[in-house]
Order: structure tokens, then C-alpha cells, then sequence
């Protein structure tokens, strides 16, 4: 049965008559969870709350029909729509803590639905039904928990109360955004099978809306992958991950890194198109190694290349014909004996106010390694990596870099340690001063440490841009005329322009799209080889663990858990928590389709 | 559990009423000093121009000017703790029976004005808010700019100017009370005081609310509340006025606080008799007693105010009154 069915859907810009989506189409059965992949500026949040009659500020839905459960959403008035939205068609955003009423108990915020879409109900039918509601996502059912209010939950609590609001009223269709973006992986897993659960049990048509290509192969039963506002390939799981056919979704697929097994990670040259700036024809063809003068004029047409399985692609039929090929798998991480060792940390304990955060961590860097520092979030990896480069004061231990000992606080240090040792922030929309441009910000390491004119550092600038593989006219632009890949690179060269040994990347690719990521990790790869810099790579992202690092260290509530070489910790992983990590962690090639015995059930909420 | 106030917040609490009370004191000290450098002496203000330099050192001596300025001022701050305010240097009438009356003429200026002012504000700013960049929202702005850009003593003249002299002559422009008459007697004679204390907080209170109205409206969870099929009035009056209600209970603090103030100037364009008028006589006579007092209730009023803004903000707000918990 159809829970909904879309029609040539589209979504304009308002006044500019710029689409942000168009031609969409798509169903959902009652029941199946339809994924919908896409990289930022895709469309594809845009596309998915169409369903609730929604466009945000300055859109709106310009053409198409969305109809659910025989009735037309579009051009419904916002009465009408008010009447539809929680009721026949519910929404799970991506961030459960700005998603909440703060001011408003759990219970309130629950019972509101009943206020307006059945204000019939009795009170004790409401609350027999938020009680089995709560129970369902898991959560508890109690009076005390439900007058709680949100900031008294944690992040995986909070996004099982957004849940329990979208499954209350048993909706014919859900519409899933991302939602467990922000969440650790084991807490993703267990979001994820009630998710799957309370679909199927309810039998509601699910749109899972997310930029991660792992989680959609395990959960959804068909995937549809957007690119610059159009569907470009749309099929069973099964079809798009064992036999992709558009080029876009072979080559997102080949930037993904796995746990399982190292493979090159490919990059897609290039940036996702923003609405307006989309070029003609087949919008991915700049990008496209395939693409023919053709590609550049003429638009392509949805090809159905076996029943089922639909390819926006002018020369699908021929790229159905030839599999893609898998990218080739690497051997072992580089072994061998170790070089000099650079940074040695030894017994830290590091103390946010009186609470302890590290407890007698080591480790040691040596020189041309690569070492990951793993865990969730809360685990102190980052509080590590900030007591090395010196921004936090409050640990105790000894840190030596090339066997002299490094001073507690960065400016403290000696002017050449601090060019030894470089740090790189998670987010390369922060890290960059928006008032200066990036030769500003590239020079002036190059002015504090090495004294250098300005003629010859800008011959360095220009230099080190093209090292990062930034065009060097890059120089003169601002921040934010720059995309987040570009900005993280720029991150990167002024990390690099102070010739740095030691290279400190604090999750510096996780506000990044997989084909960035892919080629910000062969950058840095280059970089060790050709250079033989030292990285300390934090990441909660094991799939990267096993594509760049080569020895690994695990860390659990402040403490170090399990370290050693990345083949043998991520193969033969000696601790449960490791294995927990390793289990949770969602991948591409293990199972086809969404099979429930999949993702780790057993795990309990440590809350 | 989590209705009353956390254990720590109570802590809180008291450490602010203890802060507020030595801000006070350190008020009283500034006030004893300001008072100390007016150019004038107080005894030759109170003889005036023809006294005997005799009389004048006589009248010191009693008044005990004579003194230093730490006893002087010990002294001072000691009667005011027993509650004996003194006496006035000019009336010789107790200062606490000058200006009881007086405070609460004033209270009822500032009360009725707040009374008017806070509502209406969050309603103009409310609407503003939620029609953002329409033609109410447009013209909101632009009227609270002017406003704002008139000092009050401005404002008062030119609400005169418009209705009690060339224009229209339907209010009395300025406020005949008799000692000890009670202000809301007259209400006739109230309306443009009041009129002029609200002209000069609206602006910016409606424009505080409307700011944190905007903000709210662009919040995730009141997208998520339209989503869950929430009407627009109750989006409104449920998720968004909660929440942005609590900048704007400090701005009220504010803007109370500046009230206060405010009636300085005000009583004195209508001639209105309140602490603010008694303050510009006494300043004019060198009556120290009576410029330290209404200084002091002034001070007192500004801390208070400002207390039971903070206090009102974290009850509002679960995630301060159960911290800690």
C-alpha cells in the first residue's frame, strides 16, 4: 500500500526563480524506509520536508503534488496543514537539542499533540498511549522522567523524545533528518534499530534523510541519491550499493572509508553546486571523469536500467553494462620499524575544575607516523590533543617533544617548539579569522616566526596554497567566499607554512562531506609520505582510522583502552569497548538491504 | 522536585541579597563624598548672604560640619541604620516626613507607568516581531527610533506643546497637589507624567521584545511546534512568548530602574511633586540630608530592581533554577 506518492516536485528560491529541487518523484509503502543520500547543498532536507506542506524561510514548493493518504498537500492552506502535520505526517529533526521547548516538560510537550489532533481523548487514554509511546522508543515511562524537562536528558534521550513525538499519533508517514548526526556511533546504532522497529511494527513509510551513505545501507529498503536538486539514481539498497550505476553514486561510494578494509579513497574533484550556481545540462559534468561534450547541453532523462532501479544518466545503459570498479584495496598499514620519536606523553591527568577528564594517559609519535586517537564523545581525545599543543592548562604529567619537556601552556613554550607542533580545529567555519583574508592569515606565521619580507612570504603563500591544492589567487579571498572543503585546505596551509613535525587534527574533517573528506585524507597522506610529518589524528570516525592511520589508540571516560597498530586493534580489537565501537560503526558492504539483526540490539542505554 | 529553587539556588540568592546590600553601602559612601564637593557650604547656604561669620561657625558646630569626614559620615550612616534620617537643613522638618510623601507620589508615577509600559510593549513588540519586515513591523521601527532619539525632557515639553497649551487644551499641563494630597485623586493631572515616562521606555523595551521574539520564531523547536500541527496562536503564546520573555524581564528590570530615574526629569517639566523635584530643590539649597536620602532610595530602587530581575529570570527558566540539582 502506498503511504505517498510525490509528482515532479519542485522547490524555488523565492523571487529568483532559482529551483532548489526539481523533478522529484518518488513513493513510499506503508511500512518501508526509503533513503534519501545527499551531500550538503544537495536539496535533499528541502525535498523532505516538502512532505509536511514545509519550505523554509525564502522558498517555497513551486510545482508538483505530494499526495498522502489520498489527500494533496500541496497548496493545502496552513489550517489544513496544521491539521496534517503530527498527526498523518510526522518529522524528526537533525539536532534533538535545539528541537525541544526548554521551557516546556517532557510531558507537556507530548501531550500537545493530543490538544490538537484529538482533543476528543480522554486523559487517561492520552496517558496510556504516551507511556507506551515512551516505552516503545525506549525510554522511561515514568511520571518523574515525563516532568523533566530537556536539558535534564542527554543527547540520546533527547533524540528518543523527538522520536516518541513523531510515532505518537501514528503518523502514515515519517520524515527522518538526519537524525542521529550528532549522536556516538553506539548510540546511533540503537536510535537506529527503534527507528526501524517502530516502522515496520506501525507500519508508517519512513524518507530517512542523511549525507551518510553507512547508515542508509543498513536501514532503508530502497535509497534514492540527490545531486544539486535532482534524483540522480534511485533503486533498491541493494542495487545502488552492489551495483551502482551513475557515476555520482560510484564515486560517493568510493569515498567512503570502511572499517572492514583499507581501500583508496577516492575524492571528487571539485564542490557540490549551490542553488544558482548549478551548471547546465547534467549538473554533475564538471565534476564527471565520464562526461562528453553531451553531458554539458543536454539534460538528462530518467533511465530505468532493470525494473526497479532508475539512473539519471545520459549513458546509464552503458554504465549499467560495465560494474564499477571497486577501488583497490591497500594493503597493510605502513609497519616496519619505527622512526624517531618525536612526542612523548607520559601518565597525564588533565582536570576540567575539579572534575578529572584524563587519567594517566601515554603515548609517543614518531616521526612520518600517523597515530589515531579514537573514542566517543566525552572521552577526552580532544582534551589530550589540547593538552599537547598547550590550550589546556589544568593536567599534570610530563610531555616531552624530541625529548625536551614542553611547558604546560603554549606561550610558555619555546617560539620553536610551537612551530614544531601545529593544530588544526574540527571546524574549519571557526578557525578562520572572517576579517582577514587568507594570505592575512597565511603570513603571518610566516612574519612571527620566521621573520620573513613580505615579497618572499608571498611567494610561500602562493607556494603552500598550491601544496593544498588551492589555486594560489585563493590568497586574496575572504573566508567566506571559500566552501568548507576550501576553508579546511586553507586550515590545513596555515597549519603547513610553519613547517611543522608534529600535526595535531582534531576531527578535522567531520563537519565535511564524504568527497571532501576523501580528498582532505590524501592530502594529509601525501604529506606524511612526502614530508614525513607526524600526525596525531583525533577522530570518533573508525572507517578514517583504518584509511589513514597506522597505529591507533582507543579511549573510553578519560582513560586509554587498547592501542597498537591499526590492522591488528581494528581486526582483533582485545577490548569489549573497542568491539562495542567496531560493531556499531555502519557499513557499506556487509548486508544489502535493512536486516534488522544488523545493528547491535543488545547494547543498553549507559544512561 | 524541580518547581522550587535548587539548594545552590537558594545559596545564590542570598549572596545577591548580601551583594546588593554592599552595593548600597558603597553607594552611600559615593553619595557622602558627591554631597562633600558641591561647591557651597551648607551653613552659609542655609543663613544665606548676609550671616555673621560667627553665626556661620556656630551653625557648622551644630550640624557638626565641623568634624572629620569619616565621623561625619559613621555618624550619618548610623542614624540612617537606627532610621533616624535627620532633618532637613532648610525646613528643619525631618527628612523622612519630607520625602515620605513625596516617595510615594513618585512610586505611584513609576507604577502606573510600568503598569502601562510593559504590557504594551510586549504586545508592540510582540507584533512586530511576528509580522517581521511588514508594514507594522516597518513602522514600529521607525517610531521607536524617533523616540528614542528624544531625551525625555523633550518628549514631556512637546506632549505640553501638544495638549495643554496652542494646540489642543484637554490636559493640565502641569500638577497642582497640595501636601499630602494623594496623586490618583486627580488622575486628569497623571496622564501626561505618565504619558512621557512610557514615550521614554517603549522604544526600547518593545524593540528588546521584539529582537528576542525574532530570535525565538528562527529557534529549531518553534519550527518543530508548526511541525507538529501547533497553531500559529498558540506557537505564539505557548513557545515563543515563554521563551522570549526572559531577555525582556531583564529589560524591564532596566527599564524600571531607568523609570526611576527618569522621574526625575519628568516631575520636573510638571512641576509634578515627587523625589524627583524634592532632589533638584534640595541640590539647589545645599540640603545635604535630603539630596543623600533621595540618592540612597534612588540607589536601593536600581538594586532591588535589578534583583528581582535576576530572581524572575532563573524561576522562568528551567535550565538555571535546576542547575545544580
Amino acid at each position: 500500500m502506498t503511504a505517498v506518492t510525490v509528482k515532479g516536485l519542485r522547490v524555488d528560491l523565492d523571487g529568483r526563480g532559482v529551483d532548489v529541487v526539481d523533478l522529484v518523484d518518488f513513493e513510499i509503502a506503508a511500512g518501508e524506509v526509503l533513503g534519501l543520500v545527499g551531500e550538503s547543498g544537495s536539496g535533499k532536507t528541502t525535498a523532505g520536508v516538502t512532505l509536511l506542506g514545509d519550505a523554509r524561510r525564502g522558498a517555497t514548493i513551486a510545482g508538483g503534488s505530494i499526495v498522502l493518504g489520498g489527500q494533496e498537500v500541496v497548496g493545502l492552506g496552513q489550517g489544513q496543514l496544521a491539521k496534517l502535520r503530527g498527526s498523518s505526517v510526522a518529522y524528526v529533526p537533525q539536532d534533538p537539542a535545539m528541537a525541544l521547548n526548554p521551557a516546556l516538560r517532557l510531558r507537556r510537550q507530548l501531550d500537545e499533540l493530543f490538544e490538537f489532533h484529538r482533543p476528543d481523548m480522554p486523559e487517561p487514554d492520552r496517558d496510556a498511549r504516551i507511556k507506551a509511546t515512551m516505552r516503545e522508543v525506549g525510554l522511561d515511562d515514568s511520571d518523574a522522567f515525563l516532568a523533566r524537562f530537556p536539558h535534564q536528558l542527554s543527547g540520546g534521550q533527547q533524540q528518543r523524545v523527538t522520536l516518541a513525538l513523531a510515532f505518537l499519533l501514528r503518523p502514515r508517514v515519517i520524515v527522518l533528518d538526519e537524525p542521529t548526526t550528532g549522536l556516538d556511533v553506539t548510540t546511533q546504532a540503537r536510535v537506529l534499530a527503534t527507528v526501524r522497529d517502530l516502522c515496520a511494527s506501525h507500519q508508517v513509510a519512513a524518507l530517512y534523510v542523511t549525507h551518510d551513505m553507512a547508515v542508509v545501507a543498513g536501514l532503508a529498503h530502497r535509497v534514492m541519491v540527490m545531486y544539486a536538486g535532482r534524483i540522480v539514481e534511485a533503486g533498491p539498497s541493494s542495487r545502488i550499493f552492489g551495483e551502482p550505476v551513475h557515476p555520482y553514486t560510484r564515486a560517493l561510494i568510493a569515498a567512503v572509508p570502511q572499517v572492514s578494509e583499507r581501500r583508496e579513497l577516492t575524492a571528487i574533484p571539485g564542490d557540490t553546486p549551490m542553488p544558482g550556481r548549478r551548471p547546465g545540462g547534467c549538473a554533475f559534468h564538471p565534476r564527471c571523469k565520464h562526461a562528453d561534450p553531451a553531458c554539458a547541453t543536454t539534460v538528462p532523462e530518467p533511465v530505468e536500467v532493470v525494473p526497479g532501479h532508475i539512473v539519471r544518466c545520459l549513458h546509464a545503459t552503458r554504465f549499467a553494462a560495465e560494474p564499477a570498479q571497486p577501488a583497490p584495496a591497500l594493503t597493510a598499514g605502513r609497519t616496519g620499524e619505527r622512526g624517531e620519536v618525536l612526542l612523548e606523553v607520559t601518565g597525564v591527568d588533565a582536570f576540567h575544575g575539579r572534575k578529572q577528564v584524563l587519567h594517566d594517559v601515554s603515548l609517543t609519535l614518531a616521526k612520518g607516523e600517523c597515530l589515531a586517537l579514537v573514542g566517543e564523545s566525552g572521552s577526552g581525545k580532544t582534551t589530550l590533543a589540547r593538552c599537547v599543543i598547550g590550550l589546556h592548562r589544568n593536567h599534570t604529567g610530563t610531555m616531552t617533544f624530541q625529548g625536551a619537556p614542553l611547558a604546560t601552556r603554549a606561550r610558555d613554550r619555546s617560539r620553536e617548539s610551537r612551530r614544531a607542533i601545529q593544530y588544526i580545529f574540527q571546524s574549519p567555519y571557526n578557525s578562520l579569522n572572517p576579517r582577514r583574508s587568507i594570505g592575512e592569515t597565511l603570513r603571518e606565521p610566516l612574519k612571527v616566526l620566521f621573520g620573513m619580507s613580505a615579497a618572499k612570504a608571498a611567494a610561500e603563500v602562493a607556494e603552500v596554497l598550491e601544496r593544498v591544492s588551492l589555486s594560489p589567487a585563493a590568497a586574496a579571498s575572504y573566508p567566506d567566499q571559500l566552501s568548507g572543503g576550501e576553508r579546511q585546505r586553507v586550515a590545513i596551509a596555515r597549519a603547513l607554512v610553519c613547517r611543522p613535525e608534529v600535526l595535531i587534527c582534531d576531527e578535522i574533517t567531520s563537519a565535511l562531506d564524504v568527497s571532501v573528506q576523501a580528498s582532505i585524507v590524501r592530502l594529509l597522506r601525501r604529506l606524511q609520505d612526502e614530508e614525513g610529518l607526524a600526525l596525531l589524528f583525533v577522530t570518533h570516525n573508525l572507517g578514517l582510522v583504518r584509511a589513514v592511520a597506522d597505529h591507533v589508540v582507543a579511549m573510553r571516560a578519560g582513560r586509554i583502552v587498547e592501542g597498537g597498530p591499526v590492522d591488528d586493534v581494528l581486526d582483533r580489537p582485545g577490548d569489549q569497548f573497542t568491539r562495542d565501537l567496531i560493531a556499531a560503526t555502519p557499513e557499506l558492504s556487509a548486508v544489502p538491504t535493512g536486516d534488522p539483526s544488523r545493528l547491535p540490539l543488545s547494547l543498553e542505554d549507559p544512561t | 522536585m524541580d518547581g522550587r529553587f535548587s539548594g545552590s539556588r537558594r545559596l545564590w540568592l542570598v549572596r545577591r541579597l548580601l551583594l546588593g546590600a554592599a552595593v548600597v553601602l558603597l553607594v552611600s559612601v559615593l553619595v557622602f563624598a558627591a554631597t562633600q564637593v558641591l561647591p557651597g557650604d551648607p551653613a552659609r547656604a542655609v543663613l544665606g548672604h548676609d550671616a555673621t561669620p560667627e553665626s556661620v561657625a556656630a551653625l557648622r558646630a551644630e550640624l557638626g560640619l565641623d568634624r572629620p569626614l569619616i565621623s561625619q559620615y559613621l555618624a550619618w550612616l548610623g542614624h540612617i541604620v537606627t532610621g533616624d534620617l535627620g532633618q532637613s537643613l532648610v525646613t528643619r522638618e525631618p527628612v523622612a516626613a519630607l520625602i515620605g510623601d513625596r516617595t510615594i507620589n513618585s512610586a505611584v508615577l513609576v507604577v502606573i507607568s510600568a503598569a502601562i509600559v510593559v504590557p504594551l510593549s510586549v504586545f508592540v513588540g510582540a507584533l512586530a516581531g511576528r509580522r517581521r519586515d511588514r508594514k507594522f513591523d516597518k513602522a514600529m521601527l521607525v517610531v521607536t527610533l524617533g523616540l528614542t532619539a528624544l531625551p525625555e525632557a523633550i518628549i514631556a515639553l512637546l506632549l505640553v506643546i501638544l495638549f495643554s497649551t496652542s494646540v489642543l487644551r484637554l490636559l493640565p499641563g502641569t500638577v497642582l497637589l497640595g501636601p499630602g494630597q494623594n496623586p490618583l485623586g486627580q488622575p486628569a493631572q497623571l496622564v501626561l507624567p505618565v504619558a512621557a515616562l512610557v514615550l521614554g521606555v517603549l522604544p526600547y523595551l518593545s524593540r528588546l521584545v521584539r529582537g528576542s521574539v525574532i530570535d525565538v520564531y528562527e529557534s529549531e523547536y518553534v519550527r518543530i511546534a508548526r511541525l507538529k500541527g501547533v497553531p500559529e496562536r498558540v506557537v505564539l503564546r505557548r513557545h515563543v512568548l515563554s521563551n522570549a520573555l526572559v531577555p525582556a524581564i531583564q529589560g524591564t528590570a532596566l527599564a524600571l530602574a531607568y523609570l526611576t530615574g527618569g522621574v526625575v526629569v519628568v516631575e520636573q517639566v510638571f512641576n509634578y511633586p515627587g523625589l524627583g523635584t524634592t532632589l533638584v530643590d534640595a541640590v539647589n539649597n545645599r540640603d545635604f540630608p535630603v539630596i543623600q536620602m533621595v540618592c540612597l532610595v534612588f540607589a536601593a530602587c536600581y538594586v532591588i530592581f535589578n534583583l528581582l530581575g535576576d530572581v524572575l529570570t532563573v524561576y522562568v527558566t528551567p535550565r538555571l533554577r535546576t542547575a545544580g540539582q
